[in-house]
């Protein structure tokens, strides 16, 4: 771990703010003062509700919005801050998304082979039509499909033969950092099993970095490192994966964990899950400070709330 | 569960078989399925994507597409009205009988997307009280009370409010609450639930699982719950459904499917799943794809994926074993001469550690 520590973080961000104006008189804070960093080789889970801001970190940091505040750092270079054509070539060679639907994320209409290759060509990353092709086969059977599949149409495929599409779309960029967001959330178990094993696989053999944004919590625990808890765009609290499963110290988190149905049927059906109520706990995300528990585990709190959730 | 009393039974599906006519050719999607339906009591099915569950139950509701082919079996539901007991075979019925007689009144279904389920151009309260007034003989203003008692039994903060929003003016959970109170509002006998939390994240998903038992608990409503979430399973069902490419491959109460499992395609889905506890380097995926059902299938479906296959799998259809009263397995494997193949260790291991922790802790489980 300590060798690990000395490594330089393969993303850091610094207090992003992403806001969306509505109509000119009401503004969406969706994210606000976001800080966080990921190691390189390892994955960071992103868990919280629906609409608590998840995709759009990952969105920010990939560019697909503009951040209305904060810096963002990939490989110790900034991405952040005003667009060249440079940044975004290295944005886009460093790092991908894989999107949550696989459906609608493919273009029906093109074949496997092009819609894997769409990265290759916008950054012309080959010389000619041959070793593109080569390119994409080697990705296809990396991700377990073969190259007769590489001629067929999305539709073709079951869904997760879709999701090995996606990430094959991602990985051949050889990227460093791939954010996945919700990518097995729509999958059976099974093949979200084989999914989640390429992923770590992947990680193993090339040191790839992740951003893991799910909403099964069994599952983001099996795959993460480290977990930021984030609820109405505010990172309430952060840390190993150890620290946020076995010691959660803000409510939110606690009630976050004891939602999730632990499969079996001897003790669940009469288990009470944790309600949290950011109102009636009289909790302002905005007058929390930092407080950092351990070197790597953050809670959000004012100090009356960070003694009596520790009480 | 008292398993001593006579139980009543409610539904009986008995050896339904449907196929869809398809530009290719006839999709066999369900082959022979059976199950019942215990008054008060759960079953979930659950199974791959495109084992059939949905075509299952949308059966149950007369819910049929254009190309649709019901084969062959019966669907019995048995109701009293009148203080009079009385079985009807829905399969018999056309779908606007179906609708007319028995939806909303008797069975109602919560589906996968709240926004399918609901009208966006109609008020809330026009959709919860429109049954009430159809099915009930309500008048406007009782149904319209009653509505906003509905909707604070289902955990809607504000309910004369909610009754004259419409359903973009909610979050995907309050929806979700909505279509519940909609589905219990005529007092129906029978609650189908198809992924009713899938969309949702797990804190909304489990409150409408709590609100779901509650309201089962105090109707004593019946219900089938469809979900990929052998969590979601654990936490409602009394009994469960394994479903195969149109089959049900075992089924039993849910200590059975879960602790006792039989059928290999069990085991894999078990395994595959982590729970919070699982630290293994690999989750176990079951190898191969789902067989195409548009083929004719020889032998027992699951054989092609089963590293536990005897050769008369692939040759023919295994029966249905009985191995307790209420647990059935159909797999070669429970035949007496079968060679003796025991469940994966790492299953054994986890149902070793669930069996284990529940002794020690009764109650709460989660950590
Ligand atoms: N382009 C946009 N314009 C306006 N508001 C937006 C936009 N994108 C996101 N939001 C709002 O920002 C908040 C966070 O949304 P986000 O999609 O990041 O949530 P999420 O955590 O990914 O949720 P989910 O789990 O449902 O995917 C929500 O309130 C959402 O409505
Ligand atoms: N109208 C239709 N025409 C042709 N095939 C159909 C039709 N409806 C369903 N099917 C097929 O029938 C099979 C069973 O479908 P069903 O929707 O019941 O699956 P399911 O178990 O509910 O899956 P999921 O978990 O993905 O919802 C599938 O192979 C499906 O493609
Ligand atoms: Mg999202
Ligand atoms: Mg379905």
């Amino acid at each position: 771990m300590s060798e690990k520590e000395r490594n330089l973080p393969l993303l850091e961000v610094r207090g992003l703010k992403q806001y969306f104006e509505i109509d000119g008189k009401h503004t969406v804070k969706a994210v606000d003062d976001v800080s966080f960093t990921v190691e390189k080789g390892t994955t960071f889970g992103l868990v919280g509700e629906s609409g608590s801001g998840k995709s759009t970190i990952g969105r920010s940091i990939i560019r697909l919005y503009n951040p209305t505040a904060g810096e963002i750092f990939l490989d110790g270079k900034e991405v952040s801050g005003r667009m060249t054509a440079d940044k975004k070539r290295y944005l886009t060679t460093k790092m991908q998304m894989i999107f949550q639907d696989p459906m609608t994320s493919l273009n029906p209409r093109k074949k496997v082979i092009d819609i894997v290759a769409e990265g290759l060509d916008a950054n012309h990353l080959y010389k000619t039509k041959k070793e593109r092709e080569e390119m994409v086969y080697d990705m296809l059977e990396r991700v377990g499909l073969n190259h007769e599949q590489a001629n067929r149409y999305p539709h073709m495929f079951s869904g997760g033969q879709r999701q090995r599409i996606g990430i094959a779309r991602a990985m051949i960029m050889k990227p460093e950092l791939i954010i996945a967001d919700e990518c097995i959330s729509a999958l059976d178990v099974s093949i979200q099993a084989q999914v989640v094993n390429i992923m770590k696989d992947l990680q193993k053999e090339e040191g790839l970095t992740y951003v893991f944004i799910a909403h099964d919590l069994a599952m983001v625990k099996y795959i993460s490192d480290y977990i930021g808890v984030i609820h109405l765009g505010h990172f309430v609290e952060m840390g190993k994966k150890e620290e946020i499963f076995n010691h959660p110290v803000h409510p939110y988190t606690r009630s976050l964990l004891s939602a999730i149905p632990d499969p079996n049927p001897l003790t669940e059906p009469t288990r009470k899950s944790a309600t949290y109520d950011k109102n009636a706990e009289g909790v302002d995300y905005t007058k929390g400070k930092k407080n950092f528990l351990t070197e790597t585990h953050m809670v959000l709190a004012t100090e009356e709330e960070l003694a009596r959730w520790n009480a | 569960m008292e398993d001593l009393k006579e139980k009543e039974v409610v539904l009986d599906v008995k050896n339904v078989s449907i196929s869809f006519k398809t530009n290719v050719g006839m999709l066999n999607a369900i082959r022979g399925v059976n199950f019942t339906l215990h008054k008060g009591e759960t079953v979930a099915i659950v199974g791959e994507s495109g084992s059939g569950k949905s075509v299952t139950v949308k059966a149950v509701m007369g819910i049929k597409s254009s190309n649709e082919k019901i084969n062959s079996g019966e669907i019995l539901y048995t109701y009293e009205e009148n203080g009079e007991k009385t079985t009807v075979d829905l399969l018999s019925f056309s779908r606007k009988d179906i609708q007319e007689k028995y939806n909303g009144k008797h069975i109602a279904m919560v589906f996968q997307d709240p926004m399918t389920a609901l009208n966006p151009l109609l008020t809330i309260g026009y959709q919860l009280t429109e049954g009430m007034m159809k099915h009930l003989k309500m008048d406007k203003k009782a149904a319209w009370a009653r509505g906003e008692e509905l909707l604070a039994e289902v955990g809607i903060p504000n309910p004369q409010l909610t009754m004259k929003s419409y359903p973009h003016q909610l979050s995907g959970g309050m929806r979700q609450r909505v279509v519940i109170a909609i589905a219990i509002s005529c007092n129906p006998d029978i609650l189908i639930c198809d992924e009713p939390t899938t969309a949702l994240d797990v804190t909304i998903q489990a409150k409408i699982l709590e609100l779901i038992q509650d309201m089962q608990k105090k109707r004593n409503i019946s219900v089938i719950y469809i979900t990929h979430d052998l969590g979601v399973v654990a936490k409602v069902a009394d009994y469960v459904a394994v479903m195969y490419a149109g089959k049900i491959v075992e089924r039993g109460t849910a200590y059975e499917v879960y602790f006792e499992p039989r059928h290999p395609y069990t085991w894999g889905l078990l395994l595959a799943m982590p729970d919070l506890n699982t630290t293994e380097e690999r989750l176990y995926a079951i190898p191969g794809t789902p067989p195409n059902l548009l083929k004719k299938i020889v032998g027992d479906a699951f054989a092609p994926r089963n590293a536990f296959a005897l050769n008369i799998d692939f040759e023919e259809e295994p029966p249905v074993f009985q191995v307790s009263e209420s647990h059935e397995v159909s797999s070669w494997l429970e035949h007496p001469n079968a060679p003796r193949v025991e469940m994966p260790d790492a299953l054994k291991r986890r149902i070793a550690r669930m069996t284990g922790a529940a002794n020690q802790k009764g109650g709460a489980a989660n950590e």
